[in-house]
């Protein structure tokens, strides 16, 4: 589903952040991305999400090369993707619903579908009580589980998460995390950024961990924490 | 399209150490009909349009600042025009309009004068022609002149009859046409046309006509200036919505949108205020020239600006509008790119 090819990014500042990074993730796979910050995390997200081009190799993603997208095609690329962010991006101007809604809005969605489908989205996530509200009102787990559902409401193939933990205690990062897995469950491709290791240890699932843009392990981990 | 059946119990994957299998008929990319598309294009600009309306209306202090800046712009070389197009109608009432004296030949026959005249009237060219016998202008001359004595001790009337002509076109060409055909004429001494005020009164109208050209261009500029800054103020305030529209799949298309439709709000609001300050205007020195006029025993009154000015300001300050929103737009827009 998503295949890097020896994928250099080098910024113009010359600082290279990936250095011939290959990895291949199947189609239904759930994967952890880790990495010390600033080991080449965000920059691979930013590869995957056609926010930077690399500067040597090919991103595949569902069979499309995505470095050669024109910039015009990136926004159609953008809609079967899902993006989960670490402080949420939600915009306080408007209620949950909204919110939710905005992908559906940009796609051009008929208005009873958009109803249907974000309500779907919001149950699913368990704050279809709170369509109504604004999310600044909403503590920050159920801030993060409103971005999860924005993530999802288009029905993307592949969802896409960076440091959706970040700053939500165990208890509601385990919560976080069971959600990505009920989404895998049916089949969407899930990569998480995360460095809360303990928390990847306990999910059992394919770890690719960067260090200075380098993939350095990929694997699934045992049962204690057995990799750097 | 059949949705597999979930299992929550096993979603997690706790008791699971390979990666789960992928499903066959998983996530399955939404797709949206062409027609829905379509309805949903032509509902977002009714919404954006909508949006931008009541985002005018939500600062109502700063926004009417903005208009009534266009307004005062736009207000300008409306007035010019206005005024230039009252002046035009209220010389083209004047009674000194062009004329043109033809002196006849001393020695023409009575008759043939008559005829001449006669025919005069019938010319499609001719408005009015007066017949000024000799005597008729002696005695007039001696009364302007003074010279009442004198004149009476010369033998002969000197003066020819001499006919005067008003023209029924005012315009240069048609005017030169005319003095030379009635130059043509047998019984025809001498045409004198007085041409020094109509040219200089033509000289003037185009050169207020080129002013009022030169400050209307200019003062677009500036409207369209005004529109851009306040535009991209739009812009820095919503860089949060534009960067999650743009992450979640919205064209630039649909980012420009609702921008796009605030200029064209604060362009007509402008334009709609522009007609107002000039009817105005009008209204407050209507009274006054009003009476100038009945002084001079005219009924002129200014014609103030009517339903053609009303939809040029409204239209064209709506365009100029929508043109700063897209330069503010195509500027500032590629500035928020997600990083």
């Amino acid at each position: 589903m998503i295949t890097f090819d020896n994928v250099n990014k080098r910024y113009a500042s010359g600082q290279d952040a990936l250095v011939r990074v290959s990895l291949d993730i199947g189609r239904g796979e759930l994967v952890f991305l880790t990495g010390h910050s600033g080991a080449g995390k965000s920059t691979l997200l930013k590869l995957l999400t056609a926010i930077e081009r690399p500067t040597r190799g090919s991103i595949l993603v569902a069979g499309q090369n995505i470095c050669r997208l024109r910039n015009g095609q990136i926004p159609y690329y953008r809609r079967n993707l899902g993006i989960v962010f670490q402080n949420h991006q939600l915009l306080f101007d408007r209620s949950v619903f909204d919110n939710v809604a905005l992908p559906l809005a940009v796609a051009g969605c008929s208005r009873r579908e958009l109803g249907r489908r974000v309500r779907a989205a919001l149950d699913k996530v368990g704050l279809l009580h709170k369509e109504r509200q604004n999310p600044i009102v909403l503590s920050g787990g159920e801030q993060q589980r409103i971005g999860i559902a924005r993530a999802v409401v288009n029905k993307p193939a592949v969802l896409v998460a960076d440091e959706p933990t970040g700053n939500l205690d165990p208890q509601l990062s385990a919560e976080i995390m069971r959600l990505f897995a009920d989404f895998n469950a049916v089949g969407v491709t899930v990569l998480v950024a995360s460095h809360d290791l303990e928390l990847i240890a306990r999910m059992r699932r394919r770890v690719l961990t960067l260090q200075a843009g380098q993939l350095i392990y990929d694997g699934i981990p045992a049962r204690e924490t057995a990799y750097p | 399209m059949k949705q597999p059946t979930r299992n929550p119990a096993k979603g997690a994957g706790r008791t699971a150490t390979e990666p789960r299998p992928p499903r066959p008929a998983g996530a399955v990319t939404a797709r949206t009909r062409l027609s829905d598309r379509w309805h949903s294009w032509l509902g977002h600009h009714r919404e954006m349009a909508a949006e931008a309306l009541r985002r005018f209306f939500a600062t109502p202090l700063a926004s009417l600042m903005t208009a009534v800046m266009i307004a005062i712009a736009l207000a300008l070389p409306a007035t010019l025009q206005l005024g230039m197009g009252n002046f035009q109608r209220a010389v083209a009432g004047w009674d000194g309009q062009p004329q043109l004296s033809v002196f006849l030949h001393r020695d023409a026959r009575a008759t043939a004068v008559e005829r001449f005249t006669e025919a005069l009237r019938d010319d499609a060219a001719v408005a009015d022609v007066t017949y000024i016998s000799p005597e008729q202008a002696l005695a007039e001359f001696q009364q302007a002149s003074g010279l009442g004595e004198a004149l009476a001790g010369l033998g002969a009337n000197p003066l020819p009859a001499v006919l005067l002509v008003r023209p029924a076109a005012v315009a240069e060409p048609q005017l030169q046409a005319l003095a030379a055909r009635l130059r043509d004429s047998a019984l025809t001494d001498s045409v004198v046309l007085d041409m020094a005020w109509v040219q200089r009164l033509a000289r003037l109208t185009e050169l207020a006509q080129r002013i009022s050209l030169g400050l209307g261009l200019l003062l677009a500029l500036g409207v369209i200036l005004v529109v851009v800054n306040t535009i991209r103020l739009h812009i820095e305030n919503r860089r949060d919505e534009i960067l999650v529209v743009k992450l979640v799949g919205g064209t630039d298309a649909f980012v420009r949108r609702p921008f796009l439709y605030s200029g064209l709000w604060y362009g007509l609001c402008g334009g709609l205020l522009a007609w107002l300050l000039v009817a105005v205007g009008v209204a407050l020195l209507s009274g006054p020239v009003a009476g100038l006029a009945a002084s001079y025993g005219s009924g002129y009154a200014l014609q103030g600006p009517g339903l053609t000015y009303l939809l040029g300001l409204g239209g064209g300050a709506a365009l100029l509008g929508l043109c700063g929103a897209w330069v503010a737009v195509a500027r500032h827009l590629r500035a928020v790119e997600p990083r």
